[in-house]
């Protein structure tokens, strides 16, 4: 780095620092550990896995970083696998932290697939952490997190 | 009823990767929601979704009250044989529709 300071280099230090400090800092939640979820979160995580721990890797989780309305978040989930009959992905699932209930969707899915793909529209209370969790054929579990900022939350609304 | 769409390329190639594109009409009312008199709105969800590809079933979701009203579910599956792609629609009090469409397979 150059002797002068510039904006990215700034930055990082600082965010280098806010992290030393162990404060929490936005930008730096991703990926998220399980460990931090709350327990409903974990538990249907290890409803799931039956107990193994995913690894982060092959499963792409894209949902827009921030959603004005929570009552329809786009997701989508995809998954790197040949989708052949000896290595394909056996099940996708999609677990959130903060609304009433932890589970969105599970799917089922197998070499027929073709590819290993999951779009759905979710509805979310709160700004929150979503994990998307793929089973393996070799029956191993992979993962991926993304913090998602909801504006207007989906149980925000008037009574009925 | 609820109105059903299938939206997937109508002619394929043997082998070719098919994006299938679904969305139903329906209010998915979560269970956790009060009237204005405090009483609690019961569930009444899609909770079983199923593709078939003639008679062999080909995908499969379970959805939670966190699924949006009016679900969409977009899936990917191989042409293999000309033949008809069938999905249903199940959950609460007895819900259950199906749409199906035609697909030609060279």
């Amino acid at each position: 780095m150059s002797a002068k300071p510039t904006r990215r280099g700034l930055l990082r230090s600082v965010a280098a620092a806010t992290a030393a400090l162990g404060m929490p800092i936005s930008i730096a939640t991703r990926p998220t550990p399980i460990s931090a979820a709350p327990a409903d979160m974990r538990a249907a995580i290890k409803r799931i896995t039956g107990g193994a721990e995913p690894k982060f890797g092959r499963v792409k989780l894209g949902i827009p970083p921030l959603s004005e309305n929570g009552n329809t978040v786009p997701i989508t989930v995809t998954v790197e696998s040949p989708m052949t009959a000896q290595d394909h992905v056996k099940a996708i699932h999609v677990v959130n932290e903060k609304n009433p209930q932890p589970h969105v969707i599970s799917a089922w899915l197998g070499p027929r697939a073709g590819q290993a793909m999951l779009q759905t529209r979710a509805r979310l209370s709160d700004t929150q952490t979503i994990i998307a969790i793929a089973q393996l054929s070799d029956g191993s579990f992979w993962m991926d997190s993304t913090s998602v900022i909801v504006t207007l939350g989906a149980c925000l609304e008037e009574p009925i | 009823m609820s109105r059903a769409i299938i939206r997937v390329s109508s002619n394929a190639r043997k082998g070719e990767v098919l994006t299938v594109k679904t969305l139903i009409e329906h209010k998915m009312e979560s269970g956790f929601r009060y009237t204005s008199k405090g009483e609690r709105v019961p569930r009444d969800i899609i909770t079983t979704f199923v593709a078939m590809w003639d008679e062999e079933e080909i995908w499969r979701a379970d959805l939670s009250s966190a699924i949006a009203a009016n679900p969409f579910v977009a899936f990917t599956t191989v042409a293999t044989n000309t033949g008809t792609l069938r999905v249903t629609w199940s959950g609460d009090n007895g819900f259950q529709v199906s749409e199906e469409m035609r697909i030609t397979v060279t």
